[in-house]
C-alpha cells in the first residue's frame, strides 16, 4: 500500500461519491455541485498521472468556466426539484440486475485480463511546454478547427439565448 | 503504483453513473450534467492511456474533447433558456412536442 495507490483510491472516492450523489440528488443545484467535486477530484487523478497541465485546466474550465455556465443557467431558471416519472416495472425488474451483472463481469474482464503492469506517478512529462509544441505543430489543423467551432458555437448561444421579439432587424416599434 | 485497470474501471464507473443520469432523471439541466460527467470518464481513460503507453497525443485529446464540451455547454445551456422561454418548464416529460 503505497503513497499513490492511497491518494487514488481517495481520489477514486470523492469521484464515485460525488457520480452518486448527481444520481440521487433531486435538485439541480445538489447536483452542479457534486459534479465540481468529481471534477476537482479528477483534477488530483491526473496530476496523479503526470499530466500537470490537464489538471489544470481541467479546474479552470471544466470546474471553473463550464460549471459556473451550469449554475448561472440553474439559478437563472430558477430551477426546482425535479418531479419523478414512475418507470416502467419490467426495466426495475431486468434493468438493475442486468447492471450488476454487467458491470461485475467488465470489471472482472478489466481487472483480470490487464496484468499488473502499473502506471508509474509522474511517468511521463506533461507540462505546458511539450504539450504546446504537440498541439501547435502535429495537431494545428485540428486545433483551428476547433477555434471555427468555438466561434460558431458563440454565435449559435448568442442567437438561441437573445429575445425572440427583437429578431425582425429594422422594424421600427 | 496503481495499474491501469483501476483507472479504466473508475473510468467505466463514470461513464456508466452519466448514462445511468442521462436516462433516469427528468431535469433538462440535469441531463445535460450528466453528458458532462460521460466526457469526464472518457477523459480520464484518455490521460490514463496516455501515461500508460508514453504517448502525449493522449493528453492532447482531453484538450479537444474540453473545448468540443464548452461549445457544447454554451450552445446547450441556449437551447434549454430558449425552451424553457417558450414552455416554462424543465420537465422533459413535458417537452414532448416531436412525440407522436
Amino acid at each position: 500500500m503505497n503513497v499513490h495507490l492511497v491518494l487514488f483510491l481517495a481520489f477514486g472516492a470523492v469521484c464515485v461519491a460525488g457520480a452518486v450523489n448527481l444520481l440521487a440528488q433531486r435538485h439541480p443545484i445538489n447536483g452542479a455541485l457534486s459534479l465540481i467535486a468529481v471534477m476537482a477530484a479528477l483534477a488530483g487523478e491526473y496530476l496523479l498521472l503526470g499530466a500537470e497541465f490537464v489538471a489544470a485546466v481541467q479546474v479552470i474550465v471544466y470546474a471553473g468556466a463550464i460549471m459556473v455556465l451550469f449554475v448561472f443557467t440553474i439559478m437563472l431558471l430558477n430551477a426546482g426539484v425535479e418531479e419523478r416519472t414512475n418507470g416502467s416495472r419490467v426495466a426495475i425488474l431486468f434493468g438493475i440486475p442486468g447492471i450488476l451483472l454487467g458491470s461485475i463481469l467488465v470489471g472482472w474482464v478489466v481487472l483480470r485480463h490487464s496484468g499488473t503492469e502499473a502506471v508509474a506517478a509522474g511517468a511521463m512529462p506533461g507540462d505546458p511546454k511539450i504539450i504546446g509544441q504537440l498541439l501547435f505543430h502535429e495537431f494545428l489543423l485540428p486545433f483551428e478547427i476547433t477555434s471555427v467551432l468555438i466561434l460558431i458555437a458563440i454565435m449559435g448561444a448568442v442567437v438561441l439565448a437573445s429575445k425572440p421579439a427583437t429578431s425582425p432587424a429594422g422594424k421600427v416599434e | 503504483m496503481v495499474p491501469l485497470s483501476y483507472y479504466l474501471v473508475l473510468s467505466g464507473f463514470l461513464f456508466a453513473c452519466g448514462v445511468a443520469g442521462f436516462l433516469i432523471k427528468r431535469n433538462i439541466i440535469a441531463i445535460f450534467m450528466s453528458i458532462e460527467l460521460m466526457l469526464n470518464g472518457v477523459n480520464l481513460s484518455f490521460v490514463a492511456f496516455a501515461a500508460h503507453w508514453h504517448v502525449l497525443a493522449g493528453q492532447v485529446f482531453v484538450f479537444f474533447v474540453m473545448v468540443v464540451a464548452a461549445a457544447e455547454a454554451a450552445v446547450g445551456l441556449a437551447i434549454i433558456i430558449a425552451v424553457y422561454r417558450t414552455r416554462e418548464t424543465l420537465n422533459i416529460d413535458q417537452v414532448n412536442l416531436l412525440k407522436l
